[in-house]
């Protein structure tokens, strides 16, 4: 099939999208909405700050017992 | 555990609940305890034909439910150890007749009355009517899980459940590991499983080709002690069951030198 090197391991890989889904599973709250939060945010945010950077990196973690939900929104470095 | 009632669940069909059950209730059994298994799986019928005790079937928890038989008349004594019982499920799909409140009275029995040291109910799958009544007489859970996504998916969802029942012993039960894909790093690893759902392990129980040899004759691999594999993971989730403080044998890839050889010119 493959070659016994250079093979990134499938292990790895259903670990991490087993993570990502189920932190979605946990809040209930699908994917789609969660992009659809994103936007929505924006738009408030961007009402706030006008020079607001579009990067914006949110989502859902995991710590200890809890889902705790992170938006981190950088602001652009422009003038304001 | 301190669990008298456990429930044996995993959310998604096929992962192994059934053998589970049987494996688990015939080692406890065999250990010194008096034990009942309870098949919930109402109009799929199977714990029995797993046992190999389909031929003794008489009446069943519906028919107890209804009353249609006293509680002692449902109950099929194991042919091999004498303090193995089963009650089965019946085999018709009158799902309404399932009751949270008949299914606690009924197990309540089985240890006030009958004097059973422990009761393992075989849940059906999936988050329906029947697992919720499986999960309501339980004081504990088994869940098992296959090292695989969509099983252990369900399992973080079967978990959510249980801890809504506020039911507080629940521990882990990874089956169908395979040694030599975890060595190759093509399987998650225990580990892995438990990090990722953050519940107490019982037992470790490998891919073995016994069990399906062991049902097809209708007899718990677990009773033969002859063999460890499958059938010695399961005896030692029962005395972990019971206290003890079994530590977890170590795996090993299966197959020597011709294995090997077949895997470098591309076989399996």
């Amino acid at each position: 099939m493959f070659g016994l090197f250079g093979r990134k391991r499938s292990r790895d890989n259903v670990k991490e999208r087993l993570k990502l889904v189920l932190s979605y599973d946990r809040a209930k709250l699908s994917p789609g909405r969660m992009e659809q939060l994103k936007q929505e945010l924006m738009g408030v945010i961007g009402k706030y700050f006008p020079a607001a950077d579009s990067e914006y990196d949110v989502k859902l973690e995991q710590h200890g017992d809890r889902m705790v939900f992170t938006a981190n929104l950088p602001l652009s470095s422009a003038d304001a | 555990m301190n669990a008298r009632a456990i429930v044996v669940t995993s959310g998604k069909g096929g992962v192994g609940k059934t053998t589970t059950t049987a494996n688990v209730g015939a080692a406890l059994a065999h250990q010194g305890e008096k034990v009942c298994v309870i098949d919930t799986d109402v109009g799929l019928r199977n714990l029995d034909v797993v046992m190999g005790l389909e031929g003794r079937v008489v009446f069943d928890l519906i028919d107890v439910f209804e009353g249609r038989c006293r509680l002692r008349q449902a109950l099929v004594k194991d042919k091999r150890v004498d303090s193995l019982h089963l009650l089965p499920a019946s085999q018709t799909n009158d799902k309404s007749a399932l009751s949270e409140a008949r299914m606690k009275e009924t197990v309540r029995r089985l240890i006030d009355e009958e004097g059973f040291d422990r009761v393992v109910i075989d849940s059906p799958a999936g988050i329906e009517s029947g697992f919720q009544t499986a999960a309501s007489a339980a004081d504990g859970a088994l869940v098992v899980v296959n090292p695989e996504v969509s099983s252990v998916r369900d399992a973080d969802r079967i978990i959510g459940l249980l801890e809504a029942r506020e039911i507080g012993d629940v521990r882990l039960v990874v089956n169908r590991i395979r040694p030599e894909m975890v060595k190759r790093g093509d399987m998650l690893e225990v580990d892995d499983v438990l990090e990722i759902l953050g519940v107490k392990l019982i037992g470790i129980v490998p891919e073995d080709e016994r069990i399906l040899v062991s049902t097809n004759v209708g007899s718990p691999a677990a009773l033969d002690v002859s063999r460890n594999g499958a059938g010695g993971a399961f005896r030692d989730i029962a005395r972990r069951i019971r206290g003890e403080d079994v530590p977890y044998a170590q795996l090993q890839a299966q197959g020597g030198l011709l294995t090997g050889l077949k895997r470098l010119f591309g076989g399996s």
